[in-house]
């Protein structure tokens, strides 16, 4: 099942939307400098509505099924969030009006803020950032910043545990961080003697992922968070997988120093197929002043009769900016939407939830498929899938395969340090029946793999494309398409 | 909410699982920082918080009540009623990144299309399937021109007439990289200096010179012969530039840029107070293996059926770690997707009918301020929909008085640069009425004489 480009699709001369005619007189293009030729597709709106239409059915979505993808917190994404998001108050405000004319705008950003501030025990949130990866920038930028204004400059290393998640490294390396990785003990906690060796005072930082990639709480984190600090060194968390301590513990509490949210991970946004995100980052008190510019705050406090007055303003040290205007506003709206809805108590039940769809789930697989560390997990975990009696089937063939039977596969081959990793991270918003059908599928094939492993090897068999030649594309590189005539 | 476990099933579990409750399952997280209160207000029901999120929203004003010739590097145009209606497919927006090409060829052929689209206006050979807004496109262009020549060109050479919040960012970005210098090439003195004045800095250590199209000032030059001397000097050219007016212009292409950059929310995508908004990156195919971010592929599968795969993802951060030169994960997906189908609706004549109607009423409006006593127009250069004009008063005063009579003014200029007091920035659009832009003019003209 394939279907036609809109290039091809195109038929000249045809239209899909009409504008209106000029209502001012016409003055004459500047001469010299326009373009010759337009080479965009001409399409009816028949045309692109169905074209689109059949695209959005070769997809698959967390409306369509269940999506475990580990270390992506794929849960239901409600509509209200759609709606509160388009509202016309919202979605037609130019960001650059006067800032009397957007206080909604502004204090739904501040509340934002507080309630950020309040579920990660943080003394400070910048709403800036577009995405995790660059709000994680961000923190490694806040750290380099902390260091540099107290005129220390020996701070050249950035430590990373090999379960934390695979930005890090690129982010550190960005700031002109030398990356230092660090082993993971038995337990899958970071190793505390191989930290201990490896702290002194050359280190900026450390970037800890808790629960880690492994799906795992660090039993040792707060000895792991005291060693980095009594070497003077500061710690970043990746809030990526947040959604398992809603409620649960707060990283400012633990003595995190920054931390990036994914408001598309935790709070319901929608991944939009890869984007918009937003990477909200939070700081202790004494990093407030290094938050990327600009936060808002109450500049006229309030009254009983009289709301307060919110404007941006610049913390004192800042990093400065990192993306034009405020952030992803849009996605903030349906957070704070998400947030408003569940409220505590129901944030709390998100983590105890997607925590037991983990470990349920969990508990139904771990005869077929071999699990590496044996403990309770949090909200995902990790399989091997692969087994020493099926020695040619491999995590991808299970991965493929699962398409065949309607689930969204979990991720593979991440993290590095399992043998070919299946990382399995259900949700809170998954029923026990939809857990016990996937943990039935997922028997289903660790027998095939024993009994047919071709029909492994072989899938998916039910989607529009069977594998595709990844070689053939890095090689060739066809990375667009014209109008026919102009091939 | 959102959670469909019976208190059965709950029970059912937890004896799988082997414990007694759920609280057992967190017995790893230290005792004394184990489940806090949280200070937040109660949670309410989808009725309530629509209610909720309706009052924050009609404590705005919006482009809707008010007639708005602010610009700046957003700009309020018409969005087809298909684009939307085709966004909201859950198969497209609850969707992940297309790690798993067979179960994503919807996402995966859209971004195609976007990346040909982008190629074709910007007259360049390839485009990534973006960035999160213009400014982080052109700070990634810093990092691109950077790495091509392995940090051994130290000099960015930009414009003053790029955005100035752009300008930020590509520092905010660069300032970990050693021995890189941000050179302007004039001074914030002289903010209006032709792209043509940067010729003399270029020199062989300049790695990127950075110029937008139209500039932030609204002003179209020709830049053939900047990029000739750029590449004399073995550097790269890069531009900024607005989509829309590439419905009109001349493309970065044809004129000889190496990487054309921009903000891609003109096409199809709603203000939103800022975000999210979609950062566009095109270059020339001798450098698509040197882009940051997602690229896709064409490609086919083991029957020979065309197919679409993210491609080169050797580049990237989660398999070279600290080698790779980017960090980028999540791009701006969605909103590459609405712009993709925005084009495909207005298609060849709609984008250029809309381009004239921004520069026919942008001219129309110049012409009748530039005739008011007090004002006026500071450059005498070709303009795309977005010029300067020089007030009798401060702006922000003379704003105040326009929001009193429903109009949002331009934007200050002061803002950014102190020589530029009293200047504005404004912009129109094919949303801009003939009698809106009278009404303008009208209330410039009262407030001149207050």
């Amino acid at each position: 099942m394939t279907e036609p480009t809109i290039y091809e699709l195109s038929s000249e001369g045809r239209q899909g939307v009409r504008f209106p005619e000029c209502d001012v007189p016409v003055t004459p293009l500047p001469v010299g400098l326009t373009r010759d030729n337009l080479p965009l597709p001409e399409l009816s709106e028949t045309d692109v509505v169905r074209h689109f239409i059949h695209l959005s059915t070769f997809n698959y979505g967390i409306d369509s099924g269940m999506y475990p993808l580990g270390s992506c917190t794929m849960k239901y994404n409600p509509k209200i969030n759609e709606e509160t998001a388009r509202l016309s108050g919202f979605a037609f405000t130019h960001p650059h009006q006067p800032e009397i004319t957007v206080q909604g705008n502004l204090a739904l950003m501040y509340n934002l803020q507080e309630f950020l501030k309040e579920i990660s025990g943080f003394a400070g949130v910048s709403l800036q950032p577009s995405a995790g990866a660059q709000g994680e920038l961000v923190g490694v930028m806040i750290i380099r910043a902390y260091h540099r204004s107290r005129g220390d400059s020996k701070r050249i290393k950035m430590l990373i545990p090999d379960s934390a998640h695979g930005t890090n490294p690129a982010s550190s390396a960005m700031s002109g961080f030398e990356v230092i990785p660090v082993p993971s003990d038995a337990r899958g906690n970071v190793d505390i003697q191989a930290l201990k060796a490896v702290c002194d005072d050359t280190v900026a930082g450390l970037m800890l992922t808790n629960p880690n990639t492994l799906g795992l709480f660090d039993e040792n984190v707060l000895e792991v968070i005291k060693t980095v600090h009594a070497a003077g060194g500061l710690v970043y968390g990746d809030g990526a997988n947040l959604n398992a301590l809603l409620g649960i513990a707060r990283p400012g509490d633990l003595g995190i120093d920054v931390m990036h949210f994914n408001l598309h991970k935790t709070f319901s946004t929608p991944h939009g197929g890869g984007g918009p995100g937003s990477g909200p980052v939070g700081v202790a008190k004494h990093l407030v002043d290094f938050l990327p510019a600009p936060v808002v705050d109450i500049v006229e406090e309030g009254d009983s009769e009289i709301p307060p007055l919110y404007g941006f303003v610049t913390p004192k040290q800042t990093i400065g900016r990192v993306k034009a205007f405020y952030g992803q506003f849009g996605v903030m709206v349906r957070a704070f939407t998400y947030i408003r809805m569940l409220g505590p108590e129901g944030l709390r039940r998100v983590a105890e939830y997607a925590v037991l769809n983990a470990n349920y789930l969990l508990s139904l697989l771990k005869d077929s498929y071999t699990l590496p560390y044996k403990r309770i997990c949090m909200h995902e975990f990790v399989l091997e899938g692969c087994w020493a009696d099926a020695p040619e089937v491999h995590a991808l063939d299970i991965a493929k395969r699962l398409m065949d039977y309607k689930f969204h596969p979990p991720t593979n081959y991440f993290p590095l340090i399992v043998h070919e990793a299946l990382m399995i991270e259900p949700t809170e918003t998954e029923s026990k029946q939809t857990l016990d059908q996937f943990a039935e599928v997922m028997i289903k094939i660790a027998a095939e793999a024993h009994s047919t492993p071709d029909l492994l090897h072989e899938a998916p068999h039910e989607t529009p494309v069977g594998r595709l030649d990844e070689v053939k594309a890095a090689k060739e590189l066809v990375l667009c398409c014209w109008l026919p005539e102009q091939n | 909410m959102f959670i469909p476990h019976s208190t059965k099933e709950t029970e059912e579990m937890l004896k799988s699982i082997g414990v007694k409750k759920i609280e057992d399952l967190f017995d790893a997280v230290p005792k004394e920082h184990r489940f806090p209160n949280l200070n937040l207000p109660a949670g309410v029901s989808e009725m309530e918080a629509l209610g909720e999120l309706q009052e924050y929203a009609n404590s705005n004003e919006t482009v809707h009540e008010l007639a708005c010739f602010l610009g700046a590097g957003a700009y309020n145009h018409y969005t087809p009623a298909a684009v939307d209606n085709l966004l909201r497919r859950g198969e497209f927006y609850t969707a992940y990144t297309p790690y798993q090409p067979e179960v994503s060829q919807g996402t995966l052929q859209a971004i195609f299309e976007f990346q040909s689209l982008i190629s074709n206006l910007t007259g360049m050979e390839v485009a990534n399937a973006s960035h999160y807004d213009g400014a982080t496109a052109t700070a990634e262009a810093g990092v691109m021109a950077y790495h091509n020549f392995r940090g051994k060109r130290s000099k960015i050479l930009f414009s003053e007439a790029i955005n100035p919040q752009y300008h930020d960012v590509l520092c905010s970005y660069l300032c970990g990289y050693e021995n890189i210098q941000i050179v302007s090439g004039s001074n914030k003195q002289d903010p209006f200096a032709k792209p043509d004045s940067l010729i003399p800095q270029i020199d062989e250590d300049t790695a990127l010179v950075l110029v937008q199209y139209p500039d932030f000032f609204g002003r179209i030059f020709d830049l053939t012969d900047l990029a000739a001397k750029v590449h004399e000097h073995g550097a790269l050219l890069g531009v900024i530039a607005n989509p829309t007016a590439l419905g009109l212009l001349k493309t970065p292409g044809e004129m000889g840029a190496d990487i054309v950059v921009g903000e891609g929310q003109p096409l199809g995508i709603p203000l939103s107070f800022g975000g999210p908004y979609l950062g566009f990156f095109a270059t020339r195919k001798e450098y698509a293996r040197k882009i940051a971010g997602r690229l896709v592929g064409e490609t086919v599968d083991g029957k020979g059926r065309k197919g679409y795969v993210l491609t080169l993802t050797a580049r990237e951060q989660h398999i070279r770690r600290e080698k790779a030169t980017s960090n980028i994960c999540t791009n701006q997906g969605l909103i590459a997707l609405a712009a993709t189908i925005y084009l495909s609706l207005v298609g060849k004549s709609g984008f250029k009918q809309v381009a004239n109607l921004c520069y026919q009423k942008a001219h129309y409006a110049a012409e009748k301020l530039s005739a008011l006593p007090g004002y006026k127009l500071v450059n005498s250069d070709p303009f795309f929909h977005e010029f300067v004009l020089k007030c009798p008063k401060p702006v922000s005063e003379i704003n105040e008085f326009l929001l009193d009579q429903g109009i949002l003014g331009g934007y200050d200029l002061g803002k950014d640069f102190p020589g530029l007091k009293d200047h504005m920035l404004i912009a129109c659009t094919e949303m801009n009425h003939r009698e809106e832009i009278d009404a303008l003019v009208e209330c410039l003209a009262e407030v001149a004489h207050d």
